[in-house]
């Protein structure tokens, strides 16, 4: 069965080279914070990564959720990790200290939340959930509702969910049609979300369910949606009319309860208004960023996991013979070497992009004025870039881990298939792979009419020049100049052309997104190549380590940044046959 | 009472163990380095103690260089209240080591010392023991299970025939066995709080003690590989290989 190991070296150096991390933290107010912390954070995450939650992993898999007379029970062994985990505070990482939190940067949850979501997909959303409750709570409740949640759900005593979604109201949440009718000081919510993560469980003596609901005076569509607290066990500790109706049936993520949630079955639930009245969309807005780039990074984990175990299938698995008759392993064969390379490379490129975004997040948050603004700017930019293409490469990277195991990776007890399975969930929910992309080239493209994206082009550009006057990276160099050239192309060709074809957009936007996605790894990369080269110049750091990161740049390089040729090609040929055939013909 | 506890940085027990190319020694280049797991327990057994309201004060010790402030920080994450790195170069042996805690005890004037049996890189087993007879204490190794009763310390030792319960009056020291105690992980709350715990630097000379090699690493070389097992088809077969290849019965 695989064992994961958090590879704590790769996220030290891509937060030492790439994100700055002393300087951020210096800067941006963490002065508590740096990498030697860091350092021994991520030993003990990864000692509970790999030895409590990581083992639950195939449990969770196998014996799934169940609803029984009193809620949802968890799979076997999650409640005691649960409380292993809370106990350890690894809930209160990034959270502030007025509500016991220990105030760490956000780039810091984000490379630990990889170790959790590594070793656990399914049990990391309960606490990646809570943290979007807190958030919500955090930005918009009033201080009697920050008294009365917060540190609670903070140290990760109570858990709390997202209630958005409802049969008719998915991707367009507009259509919302939960009713909440005010009532003395709280409101009674009346009404059925569906794929609500983590909506029960027996592991905490509470959970917060943070729901959206329309007035009875709302105004129609998105402007008429507000925001409530409606908790599971109420202050003087009676059961609240919520419930959980049933569970769904899935693909992958079986150890997560995919919850029907009912509230009002017995005349309303009590909820609490969080914030005004009719901003609930807008609040969850405001926490999208930070919810999106979270998914994005389980596109990383999962293919860390995968990756891990391929390898050590490659290593072990004897299947060629040499002339004396001994055996040897996988590994030796080019093909399976190119697919651990791609798997190696892409994984290197998200995890690089992944903490890189993270940062933004804290350099606006930690900036004033125009510098927060351009860092802010930044985060809208890569959002929809780390949720989409991470996750859209995972699926690649997971179908290659089952594809080097050959015939055993099809079977179950293998452990490979669970992950391909699992992967699957990450480009539908918090916005699909579609609505990241139409994201990308309409608010955050055109709306700033290209502006945005060409600052960031152009501090590609910068890193181009470095290579290129670095002359040891000729193989690098070329292939990120023509990438380089194809983000131009594609930028322009939607700038110029999509006044005149209203379809243009919506039917070059996936590719556009992955274009830009396999871009922004090939530049982190090449960034990665020219410092591990400085760095074995200075006789610093581990010389094989480096080497393989020179090594591994070069092939994503070669074998992954070149795909943006081809996805220019496509994003070219623009809407014609994409919507030429009549409705009809379908 | 204070407890002292000592803590040495070793190869973490997950990573494949390499041997160098010329076989003067165990390849550390770059390796994961973490404390030693029955250091581990002989850090668990101490915060237990303060836990339980015995212990005052716990002390944790190493000697090296200064990497292996990592791994006192652990220390200092799990609980400790303060640290001392004794700085020497890496790898003291086990007599040095035994000497410049000898002489660090001598004024820390601990009751009770808790270290590992033995360190899982060099399996010596021996600085315990060492310790303990320059200190002229009485010592019990091998703990499985520790209970203080007003001024004597019971020990339970796990030995070949069975278990073995020992007295002690205190100072005393005692080395851990596996079976002690489960070391908790370090709670995030505490690794931020070990960076502002005391960590001291002391030098042998400021302890009075010179360094001297009594013993030489002439060659390391790894273990032969093992030869796969064959099965045998009856009890007699099974029995005669035993006998005449093993010759262990």
């Amino acid at each position: 069965m695989s064992d994961y190991k958090h590879p704590y070296r790769d996220a030290l150096f891509v937060l030492n080279e790439l994100v700055d991390f002393d300087k951020l933290c210096a800067e941006h107010g963490f002065a508590d914070a740096n990498l030697e912390l860091v350092s021994a954070i991520f030993d003990e995450a990864g000692k509970l990564g790999s030895e409590v939650l990581a083992p639950l992993n195939r449990v969770g898999d196998t014996q799934g959720v169940s609803l029984t007379e009193k809620g949802v029970q968890e799979t076997a062994g999650f409640a005691e990790a649960y409380h292993q985990f809370q106990e350890s505070g690894w809930p209160s990482l990034t959270a502030p200290e007025a509500f016991g939190g220990q105030n760490l940067p956000n780039v810091v949850g984000t490379a630990v939340n990889e170790i959790w979501h590594s070793a656990n997909l399914s049990f990391a959303l309960c606490p990646m959930l809570t943290q979007g409750a807190i958030e919500s709570i955090l930005h918009h409740g009033s201080d009697a509702l920050k008294e009365a949640y917060l540190s609670r759900l903070v140290s990760g005593e109570w858990t709390g969910t997202m209630n958005l979604t409802e049969p008719d109201a998915g991707s367009d949440l507009a259509a919302v049609k939960t009713r909440a009718v005010p009532n003395g000081d709280h409101y009674l919510i009346t009404g059925q979300k569906i794929f609500i993560t983590w909506g029960d469980h027996q592991m905490t003596d509470n959970i917060i369910h943070l729901v959206l609901a329309r007035l009875p005076d709302a105004p129609f569509g998105v402007k008429g949606i507000s925001l409530f607290i409606v908790p599971k066990f109420l202050p003087d500790g009676s059961r609240n009319d919520a419930q959980c109706v049933s569970l769904e049936h899935k693909l992958g993520i079986h150890g997560s309860p995919t919850c029907v949630m009912s509230f009002g079955d017995k005349g309303g639930a009590i909820g609490y208004l969080v914030g005004e009245a009719h901003k609930g969309l807008a609040y969850m807005f405001t926490m999208m960023n930070h919810a999106r780039q979270g998914v994005g990074l389980q596109g990383l984990s999962i293919a860390e996991r995968s990756y891990q175990q391929a390898l050590q299938y490659a290593k072990d698995r004897l299947q060629g013979t040499n002339k004396d008759g001994s055996r040897y392993p996988i590994i030796k064969f080019p093909d399976i070497r190119r697919m651990l390379m791609v798997m190696k490379s892409a994984t290197e490129a998200m995890r690089a992009l992944a903490l890189v975004s993270a940062a933004e997040i804290d350099r606006a948050h930690g900036s004033e004025g125009e510098a927060a603004q351009t860092h802010q700017n930044r985060v809208e930019l890569l959002t929809p870039i780390v949720k989409g293409w991470l996750t859209e490469l995972a699926q690649e990277i997971t179908y290659l881990g089952t594809q080097i195991h050959g015939g055993m990776g099809f079977i179950e007890e293998t452990g490979s298939a669970q992950h391909y399975r699992d992967a699957r969930i990450l480009t539908i929910y918090e916005g699909t792979t579609g609505i990241q992309a139409l994201d990308l080239v309409g608010r955050k493209t055109l709306v700033n009419k290209g502006e945005h994206l060409a600052s960031l082009l152009e501090e590609i550009g910068q890193t181009l020049s470095a290579l290129e006057a670095s002359g040891q990276f000729p193989v690098q160099a070329k292939a990120l100049r023509a990438s380089l050239a194809d983000g131009q192309a594609a930028r322009q060709l939607l700038l110029d052309k999509s006044a005149e074809d209203a379809a243009l957009a919506g039917s070059i936007s996936v590719n556009y997104m992955m274009l830009f996605g396999y871009l922004c790894g090939g530049w982190l990369m090449s960034q990665a190549a020219l410092k591990a080269q400085a760095l074995l110049e200075a006789n610093s750091g581990d010389p094989a380590f480096l080497n393989a990161k020179l090594t591994t740049s070069r092939f994503y390089a070669e074998h992954l940044l070149t795909r943006t040729g081809s996805l220019l090609a496509v994003i070219q040929a623009g809407s014609a046959s994409i919507l030429a055939l009549p409705e009809d013909q379908f | 009472m204070k407890v002292l506890v000592t803590v040495k940085r070793v190869i973490d027990y997950n990573v494949k163990v390499r041997v160098k190319a010329d076989h003067s020694d165990v390849d550390l280049a770059n390796v994961k380095m973490a404390m030693n797991p029955f250091c581990e327990i002989a850090v668990e057994a101490a915060i237990r103690l303060k836990e339980a309201g015995i212990a005052t004060e716990v002390v944790a010790v190493s000697v090296g260089s200064a990497s292996c402030q990592e791994q006192l920080r652990t220390a200092l994450a799990l609980g400790a209240d303060r640290a001392i790195q004794i700085d020497t170069p890496d790898n003291p042996e086990s007599l040095e080591v035994a000497k410049l805690l000898a002489a660090l005890i001598q004024a820390e004037q601990p009751s009770l010392v808790i270290t590992g049996k033995q360190a899982i890189d060099t399996d010596n087993n021996q600085t315990g023991q060492m310790l303990a007879a320059l200190l002229d204490w009485p010592q019990a190794t091998f703990a499985s299970a520790i209970s203080l009763s007003g001024e004597q310390l019971e020990v339970t030792r796990e030995v070949d025939g069975g278990l073995q319960t020992l007295s002690l009056s205190l100072p005393a020291l005692v080395t851990t066995d596996l079976r002690l105690n489960e070391p908790r992980y370090a709670s995030l709350p505490n690794i931020m709080k070990a960076k502002k715990k005391p960590l001291e630097v002391k030098t042998p000379a400021e302890l009075g003690v010179s360094l001297k090699a009594h013993t030489r690493l002439i060659k390391v070389e790894a273990p032969a590989e093992r030869q796969a097992g064959i099965k045998v088809d009856s009890v007699e077969a099974l029995v005669d290989k035993l006998r005449n290849q093993a010759r262990v019965i």
